[in-house]
């Protein structure tokens, strides 16, 4: 029954492209991208209880290091991704050690991660190579040379790419989520002092979900880099973005693994329509979005505190 | 064996432990009672590898394990039932027992030692499949008690296992310490049910306020004044 629905469902989303508009599927790519980043948020905060608040820092490095690469060695993303990977969890391994070593826990250890996030935004602000402020600019392709090695395509070319990699986070999310890893994980976010005292490894086990965590989240980057194809330090590492990307996972149900995805489906075009129904009716109203965005995690955390999937799926007996 | 010479460990500025010696004999239970905030909970915690110490040794199989990581201390087979019945409420009951088994010294023999426990606590065995936080808080202790055993410890720490439980499971708790005590498990049994402890044990010692001021037999020190005033209200 299952399997059924999961294939309905994934016969659906592939031939949306065939009767879908450049908009609708600009939208779904956003929906994608926040499953992807969600996922990444949901590994190391869902499963292994460890709060960041500067996953921004992990997606722009995977988008800056790939970009950084193609332009000025000629690297393929399918290549730099590894890279952007490798830097993001260079610093997710230091910002980990940094907690775990000196015991920083909890909001504590949270503010770490925004302080990082917010030294590579200034960082990136004034470094010559990366463009500084005034952004980085990847040239397009012109119309025809357009090649999938290069990750440069139109609308059609990058929903079938954030598809897959939105459902391959999720893959990854649901093995991990059974193995020994999210086994562990569960025990340590559940009762540290427990796990420690069975002769569990917590510095081991957090850092784990850590560095899985933001390898995930540097993947999504390549897609920011390569999808909008300009950078601005001011914005992509900017604090908005990592709470941005934690929404979906909330709202839809931490440390489960479809959580993130019913958040970002429900969440990224309910925030699409009310922006587009603002412009529709003329108001010059900045912001509306993250307002409403609040408004309905206040609503959700009132009402299903446990996010809206596990609250779905007993509903539809899939539990 | 375990040995612990001159031991001092605290939080911060405060000292919860000052120059504390003791002495585990192999295969025998040792009670530790004392006050709240007398330092037990510290004493277990500094020889399970959870608080480093400042001072002082902790030699087992005089092997110096003091300021050794949990994990490792864990792994030499000293195990611990931590005050609370700390089960994972939202992992099932296989899935507990299956954590004490983490560690590389047990990992090989999980299977047997998996169907050792379940025949030990049959209770246990009914409810394998279900979240531990729906268990009763003594089958709660149960099972924090089978995934220590899940470990293979030689001995086990056991900090307030009859806390909050109700009188006849207490007295199920104790029998079990007894049981794998007879099953040759060394067991250090710190309690603020001063007399069955004390009772139970070959050697006991007072602890207060972080040092250790009497020592002598369970029995002896049931029948010390001291003892009888302070903790038993005789």
């Amino acid at each position: 029954m299952r399997w059924v629905a999961l294939a309905v469902l994934g016969a659906g989303l592939l031939a949306v492209p065939a009767v879908a508009g450049r908009y609708e599927l600009s939208v779904l790519i956003l929906v994608f991208q926040f499953v992807l980043m969600g996922q990444a948020w949901n590994v190391m905060m869902g499963y292994a209880g460890q709060l960041s608040l500067g996953h921004a820092l992990y997606v722009g490095l995977g988008a800056y290091v790939p970009a950084l690469l193609w332009l000025h060695l000629g690297v393929s993303p399918l290549i730099g991704v590894f890279a952007g990977m490798a830097a993001a969890m260079l610093a997710a391994g230091v910002i980990g050690w940094l907690g775990l070593r000196f015991g920083i826990e909890g909001v504590y250890f949270a503010l770490l991660t925004i302080a990082f996030a917010e030294i590579a935004r200034v960082a990136f602000d004034h470094l010559a190579i990366t463009g500084g402020a005034g952004g980085l600019f990847l040239p397009v392709t012109p119309e025809g040379r357009a090649s999938w090695w290069m990750l440069d395509g139109g609308p059609v070319f990058f929903y079938y790419l954030t598809l897959g990699l939105a459902a391959g986070a999720t893959g990854v999310v649901a093995w991990l989520a059974r193995s020994r890893f999210g086994f562990l994980w569960r025990a340590v976010r559940d009762d540290p002092v427990a796990a420690e005292a069975l002769g569990v490894n917590l510095f081991r086990a957090r850092m784990q979900a850590i560095l899985v965590s933001a390898a995930m989240a540097s993947v999504a980057g390549v897609v920011v880099a390569f999808y909008y194809r300009n950078l601005f330090p001011g914005q992509v590492f900017d604090m908005s973005r990592s709470l941005e990307l934690i929404l979906a996972p909330i709202i839809g149900g931490l440390g489960t693994v479809m959580g993130p995805v019913v958040g970002a489906a429900l969440l990224t075009p309910a925030g699409e329509a009310l922006a587009a129904l603002v412009q529709e009716l003329g108001l010059d109203a900045p912001g509306v979005k993250a307002v409403a965005y609040g408004l309905l995690l206040i609503a959700v955390i009132w009402v299903r505190p446990s996010g809206i999937w596990p609250w779905l799926a007993k509903r539809l007996g899939v539990s | 064996m375990l040995e612990v010479q001159g031991l001092s460990a605290g939080y911060g500025d405060a000292v919860a432990l000052e120059d504390v010696s003791l002495t585990v004999p192999d295969k025998r239970i040792v009670a530790i009672v004392g006050a709240n905030g007398a330092g037990k909970t510290t004493l277990i915690r500094t020889i399970a590898g959870i608080i480093r110490p400042w001072r002082g040794r902790i030699l087992w199989h005089g092997r110096d394990i003091a300021g050794l990581p949990s994990h490792i201390v864990c792994n030499l087979g000293i195990g611990q039932v931590a005050e609370g019945r700390q089960v994972f409420p939202s992992l099932s009951v296989a899935e507990n027992l299956d954590l004490g088994a983490m560690i590389p010294r047990a990992r090989d023999s999980r299977a047997a030692t998996f169907r050792r426990v379940l025949e030990m606590f049959p209770r246990l065995a009914e409810r394998r499949g279900q979240a531990a936080g729906t268990l009763s808080g003594g089958e709660q202790q149960m099972l924090a008690i089978g995934r220590c055993l899940m470990g293979r410890p030689e001995l086990i720490l056991f900090d307030e296992p009859s806390l909050g439980l109700a009188p006849a499971v207490v007295q199920q708790v104790l029998e079990t310490v007894r049981t794998l005590n007879a099953e040759g498990i060394t067991c250090v049994l710190v309690e603020q049910n001063v007399a069955a402890s004390l009772a139970l044990s070959e050697v006991g010692y007072v602890l207060e306020t972080g040092r250790v001021t009497l020592s002598g037999s369970g029995a002896e020190l049931l029948a010390d004044d001291r003892v009888r005033q302070a903790y038993l209200g005789l």
